[in-house]
């Protein structure tokens, strides 16, 4: 009898685990449970959306038909229950499903906060497709936002307000923006663009409160007592991984689901990956949770893998992500964390990771050109981080250097000497590791 | 400044002759603003996705995918496959 795999949720883990188990094995049934009517859809796609640079049916990255392709098969429904003794989920339709290994990749939802009028008509969050397009439906009648948050979901609703003419105006708690990632500089410049760009800025300003007329949101009311009118709230305050489910058969959760190395939970057969799962890392034994896009790809890979049954054990690799805040092409790659306190964000947001808020006690080099910038996070022998803004020459040739990780003892003092071009000195230290491993 | 122009003019020109459009799938979102912006409608993120050249016979390079990548997921490789044959013995064409 052929392998039953029950994979819960329909994202980026969850496709790459289905598509990893197919190709382990064809004749596997393989079902996806997600609770959203719509087809996979890309979620970082969704700021695309938003600032409308794509149409809507452009976000819709693999069709029903290529799921079929591949005899995936794809069930619209909440997984209410799971009974790991006689191995089947129920779901919230009275259907019931037979597995006999089955893969939490539930991903994190957005995070509210817990202050008065939250509940309110107008306050939004850029979390999933249909609340996407209800952003998008109110947009077009507001004249006025109010944002809270911090890291790149909230640019990225900020900035998607503003491009559809709405008065958008962002608060920060703190002194700069995204201050645990960013140093002084970069948050300075994200800043002058964002101005430049029409955005009104409020610094060191907390939201106490949400004010409503008729249910709808008609302003918003500051800790210190300032009040904003405003027909829209968004909040990206962070996400909160989906562990309720796992939690209710007795599987230890933290932020995220508890999962070893291998993606295995407490439950046998039932495995965890992607934005719900706080994965160990055989390296530092350290668990840990990563909203990111590309680590949930890879995850749901291996798992697929290991689900199928061939052992893999997934290393994590140094966390990176690319996106664009204030219009600048943004890479953060590694440990990069400033020591700032930002208390914009509660939890990760999405596109996030604990890794690049880490602060290692080593030196930070910097070289800077108009918007073009570039920060290193210098350790003993090795580079543990960056941040490159603007021209991304360099970027993709770091992401080797940070992730390998390459051997940098022969170049730090180039690379610590102010005097020197770092992008020479990383042009061969890049090329130095390429012939070494040739 | 006109010797600088033309030579970022002949490198454009050697691109459009010589070059193939590749991805590094790590980064894709799938987000699909390459495929919404090529002329010729190729599914550029399919590629993306899966990390594979953009080898459709119908592609331009333009370099319209490239440069509206938001995550820098696509770039130009010279290709090979218009160079001449290795001159190695017994070598088959590439």
């Amino acid at each position: 009898m052929s392998a039953r795999y029950v994979i819960v949720g329909n994202g980026a883990a969850g496709a790459a685990a289905a598509w990893a188990i197919r190709a382990r094995d064809e004749s596997a049934e393989i079902t996806i449970v997600g609770d959203e009517k719509v087809p996979f859809y890309s979620r970082p796609g969704l700021a695309y959306l938003l600032l409308g640079v794509i149409p809507d049916k452009q976000v819709f990255s693999r069709p029903d038909r290529i799921y079929a392709e591949a005899a995936i098969r794809r069930v619209t429904a909440r997984v209410t229950a799971i009974e790991p003794a006689p191995h089947r989920a129920l779901l919230d339709d009275g259907r019931v499903l037979r597995y006999d290994r089955l893969l939490l990749a539930l991903g994190a939802a957005a995070t509210l906060p817990s202050i008065p009028g939250v509940d309110l008509d107008g306050v939004v969050t850029l979390d999933n497709y249909e609340g996407t397009r209800r952003i998008i439906k109110l947009a077009s009648k507001a004249r006025r936002a109010v944002v809270v948050g911090g890291g790149i979901t909230a640019l990225e609703l900020a900035e998607g307000l503003l491009a559809r003419g709405v008065e958008t105006h962002y608060l920060m708690r703190g002194e700069r923006y995204w201050a645990n990632v960013l140093d002084p500089s970069e948050s300075a410049l994200v800043e002058a663009r964002l101005v430049e760009h029409g955005m009104r800025i409020h610094k060191g300003v907390e939201l106490g409160e949400i004010l409503g007329r008729k249910g709808r949101v008609a302003g918003v009311r500051t800790t210190a007592g300032d009040e904003i009118a405003c027909d829209m709230v968004g909040v990206a305050i962070g996400v909160q991984p989906r562990t309720g489910l796992a939690a209710s058969i007795g599987i230890r959760t933290g932020r995220g689901i508890f999962a070893s190395e291998t993606f295995e939970t407490d439950v046998p057969d039932i495995f965890a990956a992607g934005d719900c799962a706080e994965v160990l890392d055989p390296a530092t034994g350290k668990r840990s949770v990563d909203a990111l896009w590309s680590v949930a790809s890879e995850q749901g890979r291996t798992v697929g893998d290991v689900m199928a049954g061939h052992p893999t054990v997934y290393r994590r690799p140094a966390p990176f992500n690319v996106t664009r805040i204030g219009g600048i092409t943004t890479t953060v790659i590694g440990s990069v964390g400033t020591g700032a306190r930002d208390d914009d964000l509660v939890s990760l947001s999405r596109g996030d990771t604990f890794v690049w808020r880490e602060q290692l006690a080593d030196f930070a080099t910097v070289s800077t050109q108009g918007t073009d910038r570039l920060r290193l996070v210098i350790g003993n022998d090795r580079i543990a981080g960056a941040v490159v803004m603007g021209d991304q020459t360099l970027s993709r040739r770091l992401q080797h250097i940070v992730r390998a990780p390459v051997d940098i003892t022969p170049f730090r003092e180039h690379l610590l000497d102010g005097s020197n071009d770092l992008r020479s000195v990383l042009a061969s230290l890049a090329e130095g590791s390429a012939m070494g491993v040739t | 400044v006109l010797s600088q122009l033309l030579v970022r003019d002949r490198a454009k020109r050697d691109a459009l002759v010589s070059a193939r459009v590749v991805a590094e799938s790590a980064r894709c979102v799938e987000c699909g603003i390459c495929s919404y912006n090529c002329p010729l409608g190729i599914d550029v993120r399919s590629h993306a996705r899966q990390g594979i050249p953009v080898a459709d016979s119908h592609c331009l390079t333009c370099g319209e995918c490239v440069a509206r990548c938001p995550r820098g997921t696509l770039h130009f490789e010279t290709s090979t496959i218009f160079a001449a044959a290795p001159a190695a013995p017994g070598a088959r064409p590439r």
